[in-house]
């Protein structure tokens, strides 16, 4: 999660730099060298200013494999789980051994209907189930049951957002049609062992249920693709129906590209399949548009083939012949009655019991807030800026944090906001943990704050503070405050002491200012702080300089 | 003992004056005598002794489990046992030993009956003669009985003249023709229960498609495929329905059974308020004059007995054949996908790469037919051909459903047909044609009813003038299996039918029929 997150973030950081320097450097000869090597959508584009032609542009669809959060697989009882042990997850049915029949988990159908939903597609009260047939090592039927006429979900759109400017700032909106949403199995894994010429099968991803997200080609680059990406997997997040985590497989993404003039028919279009982060999306989605302009450029045609994205040398590379074309003889799957859900109650006929009939007006009820709505939400709600309300809302677990800490103090959120985006996470990235492993409670970092506000310890002891929670969080903030001798100083008394000390000890400073400077005042205080470690209560300090001054 | 009805033995257990191991014991003799007939792949010879003294304990504290305690029965070898090797009679499955049992099995075992073995087959069920599997062919017990004999000069060596089974569930048929089972499952996809239960003379009932689970059946055509009954009369096999029939969790395709009664066959039966329908399209080429002569005495027998009795048509029959082809091969294609040779199964030597494997692999374990069927149905579903055939064949399939609906509705309750073109040929005559002419001429009466998920039974109603079995078919509503096992219940007592006679077992000699019991016999 963490590493996909960040990994997007300096996507959009990259892309975003360089458009900036687009902006100020147009078409520059050596600029564009630069570009040349780094690819990326802006580059692409500005290169592409420099030629007299019309500018040729890409055009990307994505196919989104989602892994269904269930506890069992798609047509049989067997758990799902990641890391278990080889084949310690297959039943009979996924061993495909024969006489064994698939049986609908209804959690992943409801999965499915409630992603469509969430993705404003038409949910089919009917679907169908068809096979698809090609020999593979972990694919052990011969074929994988999938829903190639009728899918569960169709005709949506995935609406999302992302930062763009100097300062990433500004908000781009943006929408892309989803076709359709289909129910099918994973296959299994198949290890090559070359030295020994073998290949080892796990069967435990076997008929894990998956829902196919099958985009319509609305998009543009990289960027854009790797946006939609990473809103999609926050919404199945939010939804609770993948894990969307990407390096473990649960999200897997297939590119169709082309390139084409504006206004002419879509080029002939290649698919890089199983690209693995959200990074790597973007990369391998503009390395393929700019190879295949070049193609063009240069007099010959892009072939219609599946790629592979090899991230350690950034290019696609065409994958072998048997992965190309392939007739996959589909047939309707004979062992699987239509897949009926309704509407609501009223709609489930007799014969069925409605409590094992999926009814979509039920899990349209149950739809959580969605990340779009929430972001929009935290900025009306408590005054943050858009980029605050995309880091809340798109780090797993954060706006829940900062909610809590909203609740338990007497700060206002958007005073408090900095706290939890740049101390908080900034520690919880240095030590590459989740928010939910957090040392600090919200509720210990809202007592901190409550000190703060109150004016009990200054600010930037408050930052020293929260480093020592952080090290010891079996100690309470007051219990720290006080171990560090880090309240402020409000005895008259005292102030007075070490006011005295200091002039004592800078005749001259007093001598100007008595003198009628006053801005040297300023300065004073700042060594009086200084000799206080920063816990001099600043407004009473004020008064007692001025007052010893004049 | 072994000729009586499973009713019969069954009150001879309850009532003491039989144990179950001795029952079982007989029945394991009688394999062993039988054993030229080819009809058991294995014996489960351990397991049904056990089984037997089981349910001995609980007869003896008077408790038996139901009608089924203590009764054995065989099963053809395409449904998985756990512990006990499924071949489907291919090199393919050979030494699988399943690690699960299929539910209309375990159903059986659950009330007490006693597994004695498992029978033989065509090669994956492909074949309408059981004589394309890898084990061999099967032989009719009729061929061994005295009239046949002194009806066919040439049979005086047995080895020579035998006539088959049918198929593909010969094996199952001849189990339970020969009194080694009382009871015996086949598969029914296309005529595979019915074709053979005529042909040995024995009630073969096809139920209803969803009626009973699949689970454990290794699929032929799984939008066809049910598991088939066999017993030596309809109210053994509708015993047996009875347990087997419901709804399984394991087979998405199975149904609710509307309001299960607790007799297995209607108390109520009325000859005269039945409408019978003779579909007239069921004349077709090929049909012996003894075939046809029964069929029109049977239906002048309903039509005698105050039942209604008349002419229909079901225009699309004729195009059965070639959509039952078509749809056949598609899914035989795909079905057969899983056997690679990776998983379980046979698996080649040849190991240079994945692909060779899986070539050699499949065309070492599949005989020819089921290589034909694959390569054809691979070709039909290929994206260019889809429409032409697989699609065609859907469309031609949902007619002849209509068919039958539309005569339904018009009031027939039920329709009364040839199971065979006629009785059973010699082994020496069949093997003349391929397997794929044979099974498009033995099926013509029994595959539309598999495209349209009919229940049908056969029931024997006389010998042919070479001394061996005939059998009519009766072809029933949706799911009105017991409506339809009530008619063949009426059917089967106008008949008179002969049992093969057991002479003297303890000379383990020839059978014989009762010849007295052959009034009709011309």
């Amino acid at each position: 999660m963490a590493a996909s997150c960040s990994a997007n973030r300096a996507v959009l950081n990259n892309c975003v730099k360089l458009q900036i320097m687009c902006n100020r450097h147009h078409c520059g000869g050596i600029f564009i060298r630069r570009i040349w090597t780094t690819r990326s959508k802006c580059q692409l584009q500005s290169k592409l200013q420099c030629k007299s032609a019309p500018q040729m542009v890409g055009v990307v669809a994505l196919e989104i494999h989602a892994q269904i959060q269930a506890a069992s697989k798609l047509f049989s009882s067997s758990r799902v789980g990641f890391s278990a042990p080889p084949n310690s997850h297959v039943s009979f049915f996924d061993a495909s051994l024969p006489g064994t029949l698939p049986v609908l988990n209804r959690r992943c159908v409801e999965a499915a209907v409630t992603t469509g939903l969430a993705l404003n597609c038409k949910i089919n009260t009917k679907s169908l189930f068809d096979r698809k047939h090609y020999f593979y090592a972990d694919l052990p039927a011969g074929y994988q049951i999938t829903q190639q006429r009728v899918p569960i979900a169709v005709n949506g759109s995935l609406n999302f957002s992302y930062l763009v400017g100097r300062k990433r700032n500004e908000v781009m909106t943006k929408s892309v049609r989803v076709r359709q949403i289909q129910l099918e199995q994973d296959s299994g894994k198949s290890l090559h062992d070359d030295q020994r010429s073998q290949t080892l099968i796990d069967l435990n991803r076997a008929g894990v249920g998956l829902m196919e997200v099958v985009m319509e080609p609305d998009m543009c680059c990289g960027e854009e693709a790797a946006a939609a990406l990473r809103e999609l997997q926050l919404i199945l997040q939010t939804l609770g129906t993948c894990q969307g985590n990407m390096a473990e497989g649960q999200l897997r993404v297939d590119a169709n590209i082309s390139v084409h003039h504006p206004g002419e028919p879509l080029g002939i279009r290649t698919e890089v399949k199983n690209i693995n982060s959200a990074r790597f999306v973007a990369r391998a989605i503009d390395y393929e548009i700019q190879r295949q302009i070049e193609v063009l450029e240069s007099g010959g045609t892009v072939l219609n083939e599946t790629r592979a994205f090899d991230s350690k040398t950034g290019k696609t590379v065409p994958m072998r012949d048997k992965e190309g074309l392939q007739d996959y003889r589909f047939m309707p799957e004979p062992n699987l009655p239509p897949l009926f859900v309704y509407e609501g109650l009223a709609s489930v006929p007799d014969g069925v019991d409605p409590a094992h009939a999926v009814l979509i007006d039920r899990l349209k009820a149950q739809l959580p807030e969605l990340p779009g709505v929430k972001r929009m939400r935290v900025m009306e709600e408590y005054g943050i800026l858009p980029e605050h309300s995309f880091t809340l809302v798109n780090e797993d677990g954060l706006i829940d944090f900062f909610e809590r800490v909203v609740q338990a103090t007497v700060m206002e959120p958007r005073k408090l906001i900095g706290w939890v985006i740049k101390e908080l996470m900034g520690n919880l990235n240095q030590q590459n943990l989740k928010i939910r492993q957090s040392p600090v409670s919200p509720e210990a970092l809202a007592q901190l704050l409550d000190l703060l506000e109150s004016g009990f310890i200054s600010s930037s002891a408050a930052k020293v503070v929260f480093q020592e929670m952080w090290k010891a969080p079996e100690k309470s903030v007051e219990q720290l405050v006080k171990e560090l001798d880090l309240g402020l100083i409000s005895d008259r008394e005292e102030l007075i002491k070490i006011c005295q000390k200091v002039m004592d000890a800078h005749p001259d400073l007093l001598q100007v200012i008595r003198g009628g400077n006053k801005k040297v005042l300023n300065k004073m205080m700042g060594i009086v702080q200084k000799e206080s470690k920063g816990r001099a209560n600043p407004v009473q300090l004020i008064n007692i300089l001025q007052e010893m001054t004049s | 003992m072994l000729s009586l009805s499973i009713k019969e033995v069954s009150a001879a257990l309850r009532d003491g004056k039989l144990s179950a191991t001795e029952l079982c014991r007989r029945c394991l003799q009688r394999i062993k005598k039988t054993r030229h007939l080819n009809a058991y792949i294995s014996v489960t010879e351990e397991l049904a002794m056990r089984q037997a003294q089981e349910a001995d304990h609980r007869m003896l504290r008077g408790k038996p489990l139901g009608p089924l305690d203590g009764i054995p029965f065989s099963i053809k070898d395409n449904f998985c046992t756990e512990n006990v090797e499924t071949t489907c009679a291919s090199h393919m499955l050979r030494g699988y030993v399943p690690p699960f049992t299929a539910t209309v099995v375990q159903k059986l075992m659950d009330q007490g009956a006693v597994l004695v073995g498992k029978t033989n087959l065509d090669e994956f069920a492909m074949g309408s003669g059981s004589t394309d599997g890898v084990f061999g062919p099967v032989r009719n017990p009729w061929s061994y009985t005295s009239l046949y004999r002194t009806h066919n000069p040439h049979a005086a060596d047995p080895d020579s003249d035998w006539v088959i089974t049918g198929g593909s569930s010969g094996g199952s048929a001849a189990a339970v023709a020969s009194l080694s089972s009382f009871l015996a499952l086949g598969s029914d996809t296309g005529g595979s229960t019915r074709n053979p239960g005529s042909l040995c003379g024995v009630v073969a009932l096809k139920p209803s498609y969803g009626l009973l689970s699949r689970h454990g059946l290794i699929p032929l055509v799984n939008s066809m495929d049910v598991p088939g009954i066999m017993s030596r009369s309809v109210h053994d096999t509708a015993i047996t329905l009875k347990v087997l029939q419901g709804v399984d969790e394991k087979d998405s395709t199975t149904v609710k059974v509307p309001d299960p009664p607790a007799a297995a066959l209607p108390q109520d039966f009325d000859v005269r308020d039945i409408c019978v329908g003779v579909p007239k399209e069921y004349h077709a080429p090929g049909l012996s004059a003894g075939t046809l002569r029964e069929w029109n005495r049977v239906a002048a027998m309903f039509e005698r007995a105050g039942a209604q009795v008349r002419e229909v048509s079901l225009p699309h029959t004729q195009y059965s054949i070639v959509c039952y082809h078509v749809l056949c091969c598609c899914e035989v294609a795909s079905n057969m996908a899983r056997f690679d040779g990776l998983q379980y199964g046979h698996r080649s030597a040849v190991e240079s790469s994945t692909e060779a494997l899986y070539a050699t692999t499949r065309h070492e374990g599949f005989n020819d037919v089921v290589r034909r069927r694959i390569l054809s149905g691979n070709y039909f579903l290929l994206k260019q051909n889809y429409e032409r055939y697989f699609m065609k064949a859907q469309q031609m399939r949902r007619l002849i459903a209509e068919d039958f609906r539309r005569v339904f509705s018009s009031g027939v309750d039920v329709l009364l047909t040839p199971t065979t073109l006629s009785d059973a040929q010699t082994y020496r005559d069949f093997i003349q044609e391929d397997n794929r002419t044979r099974s498009a001429q033995d099926d013509i009466f029994t595959q539309p009813v598999n495209l349209a998920g009919l229940p049908a039974v056969t029931v024997p109603t006389s010998l042919s003038s070479r001394g061996l079995p005939v059998g009519l078919q009766l072809i029933g509503r949706h799911l009105q299996d017991r409506k339809l096992l009530a008619v063949a219940h009426w059917m089967e007592q106008q008949m008179d039918f002969p049992h093969i006679h057991i002479h003297d077992e303890d000379e383990g000699d020839v059978e014989e029929t009762e010849s007295a019991r052959q009034g009709h016999e011309r």
